[in-house]
C-alpha cells in the first residue's frame, strides 16, 4: 500500500490542460487536408473512401472534400499531388451540420480561396433546452454500432489519467436510462441496427446523439452495404459529427463541447 | 515438397493418384481432392499422424470461371514448435447446384465456425455439422441469399424479415438461471451477446453470440485495386491495424513477386512490436479493472497512453495507421524519433516491472487471478487457439518464428524468446503477457540496432499478376492472423479472407468461463483480450 502511494506521488499529475490550453499535435499528425486553390488537385478516384468529389461549374473545376468521409490516410497529399494538398494539423473538426464538414476549392482558379461553410452560429449554439438541462454536466452512454474498436479505445482514453474528462463534468454511464446522450461509433451494422435504436430510445429527452469517427459520421471505409447502414444518420438523427479515423481524444472532447454549446468563449472568431 | 510419409498416407485415403502441386508459396502444398467424400479422411491424416492444425478455411465462388463451381480450401499448418514454414491446402470443388460438403467439426473442433460461416455467406452446407444455427448473418436475413456469392450485389442494404428469436443453447433444471448480457455492454467495449446458464454464481454454460460488428468488409474489398483495398485491410480492426495491414501487404507482395527492402522490414517489425506493446500494457491495466485493483487500472492506462502518444509522433496516428504500405513503409524512423522511442520504452519497461510487482505482491489480486478461467492444454490444441491464450496453456507457437514475417524474414533474424506457461488460468495469461511486453521492448532495441540506411519502399509496377494467391501469417498482439488473397484477371482483389486470432480464440473463452463464476467473467474475458471487429469483419 505504502509503495502504491509513493509510486503515485512520484508519478505526479499527468492530466492535460486541454481544452483550457490548446493541444498541439506532433509534426507527423495527419489532420484536415489543406487544398490549394488553382493547383492541380487529384481526381476523386484517388480517395479510398470517396471523400473527394468534383463538379464542373461555368467551365471551372470545383473539388470538394468531405471531412466526415476522410480517413486521414494522406494518400491525396502524396506525390504527385503533394504540392496541391498537404495534411494539416487541424483536428478540432466537429460540426453540428454534415454540410459544415465540406471544404470546396476551385481547382483551376487560384483567386478563389478554399471555403468551408462558416459554421451557422444559430445551429452551432446548442438548443437552449439542451444547454439549460445538460450544459454543466453530461453523462454519456457509449454505443458501438460496428466500429473497428479504434474509436472505442479513444473513448476509453477519455477516462484515463491524462484526459480525465470527469474534470469537465463529462462521464460515461452503464445504462442508457442514466444517460443524457450517446456517443456512437461504427457505421451501424445490420446486426446492431435494432439494438442501436433501442439504446437511443431508452435515453430520456432531451438527448444528444454524437457520431464519433468516420464510420459513424459517414460510413467511412465501410460505406453502405448488405451489412452496413453507412453512417449513424441513416438510422438516427445526429446532433454532432466528429471526423477522424479515429479522432484523437482531444478531438472527441472538442466534439462533445460542440454538442453542449460550451465553446462560445473559445470560438469568438469563426474558423 | 512434403515428406513422403505424408504423401503416401494421403494417397492411401484418396484411393490412388494424388493431384498435388506446389503452392501458393514455394514451400506450400495444395492437394486437390477429386471426391469431396475423401475430405474427412485426408484432414484426419493431417491433424492426426502428422500433427497439423487447421489454419483457415476459405470458400470462393468460381461459378463464372470455366470450372463453374464453388471451391473450399482447408488450409493446415504444422502445430509443432519450430516446424518448417509451410501451409498444406486441401482443395475441394463443390457443385453450385447442390452445395454440400462433409463437415469436419466433430473430428476437428476448430472447423466449427469456419463451416457455419461458409454456410451463411456462401450457402455451402457442411453435412453433419452439429450446430444448425446461423453465425454471421443474424435474425431477419432472407433465406437463400448468400452475400459472398459473386452474383450478390453487396453494395445495397437487404430488408429485414420477421424472424423468431435466436435459439440460444441454455442449460435447464431446477435452480438454473439464464443471464443475458449484451450486445450493448455497460462499459466502453465492443458488442457481443453472452448467455450464461448458471446455478448461483457458478457458470454451467456460456453461449456467446458474436458477429454484431459484421460489416461485410471482405465483400467490400472485392473488385478494388490492391492499394484501395489496403486502406480497408488496415482498418478491419483498430488495435490490430499494423498486424492486419502488414499481413495484407505481405500477401500482395507475394503475388507481385517483390520484396520489401530491409529497412522497411525492420520498421514494419518495430511497428508490429509497438502495437503488441501498447495492447499488452493496456490489457494488464484492464485485467486490474476486472480484479477491482484501481491503482493497476490507472497505471496501465497511463502507460498505454504514453505509448499511443508516441505512436502518433512516429506514424501520425495513435494506432500506427499510415506507416505500413504495400511495397514497404510510408515514413522513415529518423534519429531524433529513435531517441524519443528509446526514452519511452525505458519508462515503459520500468512501468511494467513496477505494475507486475504490485500485482504479484497483492494477495487479494493474486487470489482473483489464480485458478480462474482455466483453458486446458488439450482444449487449446483442439480449438487451434493461438497467441497469449495458447502459450499460457503450454502451446509453444508464435507466428514470428513459425511463419517469419517483417524483419524475421531477413537473413540472420534476431532470436525470439517465446514465453509460455502451463496453468492456463488468468494468472498464466497475465504473466505470459508481461513477459511478451518485455520481449517486445528488447526486440525493438534489436531492430533499431540493425537499421541501416536504405530505401523504404519498392514500387509495385503496374497491375498485379492475375489469378494468383497470396497467403501470410502474422503474429499480432492476439496471436496468429492468416491472410488469404487472390487476384482476378485484372489484378484486382477477387477474394480476400482474414482469419483473425480472435476467431479461433473466442470458443476458448466460453470454455474457460465455465470454470469460473459469473462475476469473474470480465476478468476471464479481459485475460484473453480478444477483438470482436476482426472476428466479425
Amino acid at each position: 500500500m505504502l509503495r502504491i502511494l509513493i509510486n503515485a506521488l512520484r508519478t505526479g499529475v499527468v492530466t492535460t490542460g486541454y481544452p483550457a490550453q490548446p493541444s498541439v499535435p506532433p509534426e507527423r499528425f495527419r489532420g484536415a487536408p489543406v487544398f490549394r486553390s488553382g493547383s492541380h488537385l487529384p481526381s476523386p478516384a484517388v480517395c479510398p473512401t470517396g471523400a473527394i468529389s468534383e463538379q464542373f461549374d461555368a467551365g471551372h473545376r470545383h473539388v470538394a472534400l468531405d471531412l466526415a468521409r476522410c480517413v486521414f490516410c494522406g494518400r491525396c497529399a502524396e506525390d504527385p499531388w503533394a504540392g496541391a494538398i498537404t495534411m494539416g494539423r487541424e483536428f478540432e473538426l466537429a460540426a453540428r451540420l454534415r454540410d459544415d464538414l465540406r471544404i470546396e476549392v476551385v481547382d483551376d482558379n487560384a483567386a478563389v480561396s478554399a471555403t468551408r461553410a462558416a459554421p451557422d452560429l444559430q445551429a452551432e449554439r446548442a438548443s437552449s433546452e439542451i444547454q439549460r438541462v445538460l450544459g454543466r454536466s453530461l453523462h454519456l452512454r457509449h454505443l458501438d454500432a460496428g466500429s473497428c474498436n479504434a474509436c472505442d479505445w479513444e473513448l476509453t482514453a477519455l477516462l484515463n489519467p491524462v484526459y480525465d474528462v470527469r474534470r469537465l463534468g463529462i462521464d460515461f454511464v452503464a445504462s442508457p436510462r442514466h444517460a443524457d446522450g450517446v456517443v456512437v461509433t461504427g457505421p451501424v451494422t445490420r446486426n446492431l441496427e435494432t439494438a442501436a435504436r433501442r439504446t437511443v430510445e431508452a435515453i430520456p429527452e432531451p438527448r444528444l446523439v454524437i457520431a464519433v469517427g468516420a464510420c459513424a459520421a459517414s460510413g467511412g471505409i465501410v460505406g453502405e452495404g448488405y451489412a452496413s447502414a453507412g453512417g449513424v444518420d441513416k438510422v438516427l438523427p445526429v446532433d454532432v459529427y466528429i471526423p477522424g479515423c479515429p479522432p484523437r481524444p482531444e478531438a472527441i472532447i472538442f466534439g462533445i463541447l460542440v454538442a453542449l454549446g460550451r465553446l462560445d468563449a473559445r470560438r469568438a472568431t469563426p474558423m | 515438397m512434403a515428406d513422403p510419409a505424408l504423401m503416401d498416407a494421403l494417397r492411401e485415403c484418396v484411393g490412388g493418384s494424388l493431384d498435388a502441386e506446389v503452392g501458393p508459396r514455394p514451400s506450400d502444398l495444395t492437394l486437390r481432392l477429386a471426391r469431396t467424400g475423401d475430405l474427412p479422411a485426408a484432414a484426419a491424416v493431417l491433424v492426426g499422424a502428422h500433427s497439423m492444425a487447421l489454419a483457415t478455411v476459405v470458400a470462393t465462388d468460381e461459378t463464372a470461371t470455366p470450372e463453374g463451381d464453388l471451391k473450399v480450401r482447408y488450409v493446415f499448418e504444422p502445430a509443432a514448435a519450430g516446424a518448417p514454414d509451410r501451409f498444406v491446402t486441401l482443395l475441394i470443388s463443390v457443385d453450385a447446384a447442390h452445395p454440400e460438403v462433409p463437415s469436419l467439426t466433430t473430428a476437428i473442433a476448430a472447423a466449427n465456425w469456419h463451416e457455419r460461416e461458409m454456410r451463411d455467406l456462401f450457402g455451402i452446407v457442411p453435412v453433419g455439422h452439429p450446430d444448425p444455427r446461423s453465425l454471421v448473418v443474424h435474425d431477419g436475413w432472407p433465406q437463400g441469399v448468400f452475400p459472398l456469392r459473386k452474383a450478390f450485389d453487396g453494395s445495397r442494404r437487404v430488408p429485414v424479415e420477421d424472424a423468431p428469436e435466436f435459439p440460444h443453447l441454455a442449460a435447464e433444471g431446477e435452480g438454473v438461471f439464464e443471464i443475458p448480457v449484451g450486445p450493448i455492454h455497460a462499459g466502453i467495449i465492443e458488442p457481443g451477446h453472452f448467455r450464461f446458464s448458471s446455478v448461483g454464481e457458478t457458470v454451467l454454460h456460456l453461449d456467446a453470440r458474436l458477429f454484431y460488428t459484421h460489416r461485410g468488409l471482405e465483400k467490400r474489398m472485392e473488385g478494388l485495386s490492391p492499394l484501395d483495398a489496403f486502406y480497408i485491410a488496415e482498418r478491419i480492426c483498430g488495435v490490430c491495424s499494423v498486424a492486419h495491414g502488414l499481413g495484407y501487404c505481405e500477401a500482395i507482395e507475394q503475388i507481385a513477386g517483390v520484396n520489401a527492402p530491409s529497412r522497411a522490414r525492420l520498421i514494419r517489425s518495430i511497428a508490429l512490436e509497438l502495437e503488441r506493446l501498447y495492447n499488452h500494457v493496456g490489457d494488464l491495466g484492464n485485467i486490474c479493472a476486472g480484479a477491482s485493483f484501481h491503482y493497476g487500472t490507472a497505471t496501465g492506462a497511463r502507460l498505454k497512453e504514453r505509448l499511443q502518444q508516441m505512436n502518433e509522433r512516429i506514424a501520425g496516428n495513435r494506432f500506427l495507421r499510415g506507416l505500413v504500405i504495400p511495397g514497404g513503409v510510408r515514413l522513415d524512423l529518423p534519429q531524433e524519433l529513435l531517441g524519443v522511442l528509446a526514452a519511452a520504452l525505458k519508462d515503459t519497461l520500468a512501468g511494467i516491472d513496477g505494475l507486475m510487482g504490485r500485482i504479484e505482491a497483492n494477495p487479494s489480486v493474486v487470489d482473483r487471478l489464480d485458478d480462474t478461467g482455466v483453458l486446458r492444454h488439450q482444449a487449446a490444441v483442439d480449438l487451434a487457439v493461438t497467441g497469449v491464450a495458447a502459450r499460457a496453456s503450454g502451446v509453444d507457437r508464435d507466428a514470428r518464428r513459425e511463419h517469419p514475417h517483417g524483419a524475421f524474414a531477413l537473413p540472420g533474424p534476431p532470436e525470439l524468446h517465446v514465453a509460455t506457461g502451463s496453468e492456463g488460468d488468468v494468472m498464466a495469461r497475465v504473466k505470459v503477457r508481461a513477459l511478451e511486453a518485455r520481449e517486445s521492448i528488447r526486440l525493438i532495441g534489436e531492430f533499431i540496432r540493425r537499421l541501416e540506411p536504405g530505401p523504404l519502399r519498392v514500387a509495385l509496377a503496374g497491375p498485379l499478376p492475375g489469378a494468383r494467391i497470396g497467403i501470410s501469417a502474422i503474429e499480432s498482439a492476439r496471436g496468429e492472423a492468416v491472410h488469404w488473397l487472390r487476384t482476378d484477371a485484372l489484378g484486382r482483389v477477387e477474394r480476400y479472407h482474414l482469419r483473425s486470432p480472435s476467431y479461433h480464440n473466442w470458443p476458448a473463452v466460453a470454455l474457460a468461463a465455465e470454470t469460473a463464476i459469473v462475476p469473474d467473467f470480465p476478468l476471464v474475458n479481459k485475460s484473453f483480450e480478444l477483438c470482436y471487429s476482426c472476428t466479425d469483419r
